[in-house]
């Protein structure tokens, strides 16, 4: 597609809704400012409730922004009805026009635009063996599978040739195999388009498979924005860090330097963490650490108590408690180590590099 | 907070359609104009009419023992029809939910709640005095009592009963169906008999849902023109008062505020049935039934249901059958046989039956399109769009609902017969055919916009996002989403207004002029005179009509509605 990219800005926007129930109006989103750059795959991720959907759908024209502008590109376009901005959305529930047949309903936004119908023609089945449904022009949208279905909505979005594919939940209705199927074929073709896309869901791993950039939203404002790597290692706070993955708070004083370390005191042991920005000696941090990131050892570390211990195939799932900050422990490939029961006494080891104070 | 840029920018977004904005203005104009209007002008008259703003019309109107006495007669009735019904209406609902029922006792029960729809209101009426009256073939011919009177309070409340009980069955067979069985069973499972089950879980969670069908029931009845015309007799209720009023004593104002009062009931009843009792029988009634309920089968509780339900839906069926059977019979009540066509023929040639029907049929064609289309883009705006007049929009036309036909009949004499607030501004529209249509489509857009709405509240919101989303515009959203996904509950609204407007008689036997026949009014003439052969040759026509348009709409919708195929997506 020879068509320009575009990026999308938001400055200082708020939506504010009135609570049904109780009459009193709230921040849906509040004064959220973003820059997507043009081409990329940006997700809104959050729980529900934060106002991803809601940013969404404001991007789109089906909401207005009670406060702020948005841009698309270097246009202001609060303005624009729907119909009128150059987006296209791939709705949650598919909507597709269940009285048209598949073609019909790829080709609905290009008769709209009155193209001729040989160059729609050609459009719509091109986008169609894009999507991989070929042959599949004279089905039903009733006659196609939940992943089908969303090719579908995805092949209209795409036709019109938007500057900006925006999806809602795209895949929450699919089984989950069908989901990382889709999620990967999102990715291709997206980046076979090089559209710039935004994308809302709840779904962690969805975000990481599918995004340049990642925005944490929580309760109407932006907690975090960065790559799925730079979020997961480097969360800002104690919501994203437990947003994204699973992640043990353990509370340490810092003491003092050790090597390039900071040696903190958790539980009333000592133990050296990679040094963050700013620490001052005397005052107290939460060090993030991942499950993953830690193993159990007959000595070494923290001492800690097991409390669960249990074999998911893959890894060995442990529960211990180091003083009296509960610890979640994965323990990949499991066959060939020691395996600790319930009752048994032993030490938390970490590399002090992998972990994350905050 | 400010929500101010969010809703200046919403308008903004509105003013950017003009087909919308256009849509929106007509439709205010057309519903304060037809609707608000008329009743308004009511108000209007009996607060100034005999001279200086007061109570003064009022006073009057009740110092007339003949009112006064028509207010009970009307309440009395009204209460007696609702209780009446809701029985009945339960009693088949529950059979035909809980018990086990053969082929052909259903399609009794089909054929009872069908028969309403298409046939003219006043059809039992006339049957009731050819059965039961003075010359009635039951009370004369085979009982040999020769002076039986049906005219009067049991005239017109079986009458009633039997034409709206099968709205009261379809509401309740409604909400039973939506009874979760596992209920049931838990109270079974617990220990309680069958009688203790209906009694403690399923009477309790009908309740509401009770109240509602007899305050529908009782706004039907105290609304209904035609029954309490043919069959009331000297018994009059309201709205035969008020016809009275204005065409025999000329009293516009007392006629006015006699709507009034009537207006206010209905209003009262409606209020209390749309806000409170709808609410409440959504609030206990909303899980679907999870799986499919176990019929009773028990025959000691099947048969006798069975047969009482059989005998009365039976008999309901035999009063409707007797309207055609009477058009042939040589004179009713005297001389049976050989059954002849003659009525028939003078309907054509000595009573201008074919201008009747063509009267009638073509303004009712010409208003049926324009009703459903209007309750379409109504239901479209009032559930898929947000705008400022939204709200009036969905009070006025389900206000529309809670009129009766002779009190809107009454605004639009005074209302149009000397133009606008008596100006002469649009005098001209007063006695034309247009304003008969105007009528008709009023009176069956309630209806229509109802069934328009729970269709739409079906679709899913996206759908039509996304068509607005690729870029079509409103009209465009509408045109090629909106109304091919409602297809079916569009051709239904066609033969719905259809039906009714040409079975109307409240409203338009007080705007018609004679330049126009129309064949209810035909038939209330008839029966008034005591020509029943003539009244049923009349009614027997309309109802083939009625049916046909029923038929063709089913045949309609089975071969070209896309609807079907496409709901068990939803």
């Amino acid at each position: 597609m020879a068509k320009e990219k575009k990026g999308v800005k938001l400055e200082h926007i708020s939506k504010i809704y009135k609570d049904p129930k109780t009459g009193k109006e709230f921040y849906a989103v509040k004064d959220t400012s973003l820059t997507i750059e043009p081409g990329t795959f940006v997700t809104l991720l959050g729980p529900s409730g934060c106002g991803k959907t809601t940013t969404l759908r404001m991007i789109a024209g089906f909401e207005s922004p009670d406060e702020g502008e948005i841009y698309l590109g270097d246009e202001a376009i609060n303005e624009l009805t729907p119909n009128k901005r150059d987006t296209a959305m791939v709705f949650q529930s598919y909507a597709l026009l269940p009285h048209y047949n598949v073609f019909d309903n790829v080709a609905y936004g290009l008769k709209l635009r009155k193209l001729p119908a040989d160059e729609i023609k050609e459009k719509v089945l091109n986008i169609l063996k894009l999507v991989k449904l070929e042959g599949m022009e004279s089905r039903m949208t009733n006659q196609l599978s939940g992943g089908q279905q969303q090719r579908v909505a995805l092949a209209r979005a795409l036709v019109i040739e938007p500057s900006v594919l925006l999806f809602d939940e795209p895949l929450s209705n699919l089984d989950a195999k069908l989901r990382v199927d889709m999620r990967t074929e999102i990715r291709r073709i997206q980046q076979e388009v090089g559209i710039t896309a935004i994308y809302v869901t709840h779904d962690q791993s969805e975000a990481m498979a599918l995004s340049d950039n990642i925005i944490i939203m929580n309760k109407g404002v932006v907690a975090q924005m960065g790559s799925p790597k730079e979020i997961y290692y480097h969360p800002v706070d104690k919501f994203v860090a437990d947003f994204i993955g699973e992640a043990n708070f353990l509370e340490g004083k810092y003491l003092k330097d050790e090597k390039e370390h900071a040696l903190l005191e958790i539980e009333g042991n000592e133990y050296p963490v990679v040094k963050g920005k700013n620490m001052k000696i005397g005052e107290t941090y939460t060090v993030v650490l991942r499950p993953e990131a830690a193993i159990l050892a007959d000595e070494g570390g923290l001492p800690c108590k097991v409390v669960l211990s249990c074999f998911m195939g893959s890894y060995q799932n442990y529960h211990v408690m180091v003083g009296n900050t509960l610890v979640k422990l994965q323990e990949f490939n499991p066959k060939h180590k020691k395996i600790y029961e319930v009752g048994d006494k032993c030490h938390l080891v970490f590399d002090p590099e992998s972990v994350h104070v905050l | 907070m400010a929500k101010g840029q969010g809703a200046a920018l919403d308008r903004k977004k509105l003013m950017a359609d003009p087909i919308m904005i256009t849509t929106i203005c007509v439709l205010v104009a057309f519903l304060t104009l037809f609707i608000l209007y008329p009743l308004a002008i009511l108000l209007v008259d009996s607060f100034v009419g005999d001279g200086g703003f007061g109570f003064s019309v009022f006073k009057r109107i009740f110092a007339m023992p003949n009112f006064t006495k028509a207010i009970s007669n009307t309440l009395k009735v009204g209460f007696v029809v609702g209780i009446g019904s809701v029985l009945i209406g339960l009693l088949f609902a529950y059979v035909e939910v809980y018990v086990e029922m053969n082929k052909f006792v259903g399609g009794l029960f089909k054929v009872v709640s069908l028969l309403p729809v298409v046939s003219p209101p006043f059809v039992l009426s006339l049957s009731m005095i050819m059965l039961f009256g003075k010359s009635g073939i039951i009370t004369r011919f085979l009982l040999g009592i020769y002076d039986n009177s049906v005219y009067g309070f049991w005239g017109i409340a079986i009458v009633q009963t039997l034409t709206f009980f099968p709205v009261c069955y379809m509401m309740l067979k409604g909400l039973l169906k939506n009874i979760d069985p596992s209920l049931e069973e838990a109270a079974r499972d617990m220990g309680a008999s069958r009688m203790k089950v209906f009694t403690s879980v399923t009477f309790p969670l009908l309740l509401p849902g009770l109240g509602n069908a007899f305050l529908v029931t009782f706004i039907e009845s105290i609304a209904d023109f035609a029954n309490p015309m043919i069959i009331g007799g000297s018994y009059d209720t309201l709205a035969t008062t008020i016809y009275l009023q204005i065409t025999g004593a000329y009293d516009k104002s007392g006629a006015a505020a006699m709507a009034v009062v009537l207006l206010c009931i209905t209003l009262l009843m409606f209020m209390v049935q749309k806000y409170y009792l709808e609410a409440k029988t959504a609030a206990t009634l909303t899980g679907k039934a999870s799986r499919a309920r176990m019929y009773i089968t028990d025959r000691s509780v099947k048969i006798p249901l069975t047969i009482l339900c059989s005998v009365m839906a039976a008999f309901v069926i035999l009063m409707y059958i007797c309207v055609p059977i009477g058009s042939f019979f040589p004179t009713w009540g005297y001389k049976f046989f050989p059954l002849t066509g003659k009525w028939f023929k003078q309907v054509f040639t000595r009573y201008h039956g074919f201008k009747a029907f063509k009267d009638s049929f073509v303004l009712s064609f010409i208003a049926s399109p324009i009703t459903a289309l209007l309750s379409m883009i109504i239901s479209y705006l009032v559930v898929k769009r947000k705008f400022k007049a939204k709200g009036f929009i969905e009070a006025v036309s389900m206000l529309a609902m809670a009129v009766p036909g002779t009190v809107l009949g009454v605004g639009f004499i005074r209302g149009f017969a000397g133009g606008i607030f008596h100006t002469g501004f649009l005098q001209g529209i007063y006695g034309t055919g247009t304003l008969l249509i105007i009528v008709f489509i009023v009176r069956s857009l309630p209806t229509g916009t109802r069934s328009g709405i729970s269709a739409l509240r079906q679709i899913d919101k996206s759908i039509e996002e996304s068509a607005y989303d690729m870029g079509a515009d409103s009209f465009k959203v509408f045109m090629t989403v909106t109304l091919p996904l409602i297809k079916d509950s569009f051709l239904s609204g066609l033969v719905t207004a259809f039906v009714r407007s040409i079975t109307a008689i409240s409203a338009i036997i007080l705007l018609v002029t004679p330049q126009f026949l129309l064949i209810t009014v035909q038939i209330n003439e008839f029966a008034e005179k005591g020509a029943f052969s003539l009244a049923c040759a009349f009614a027997t026509i309309l109802i083939i009509i009625t049916y046909s348009a029923v038929v063709l709409m089913n045949i309609f919708i089975k071969y070209f509605g896309t609807s079907r195929k496409i709901k068990e997506d939803f």
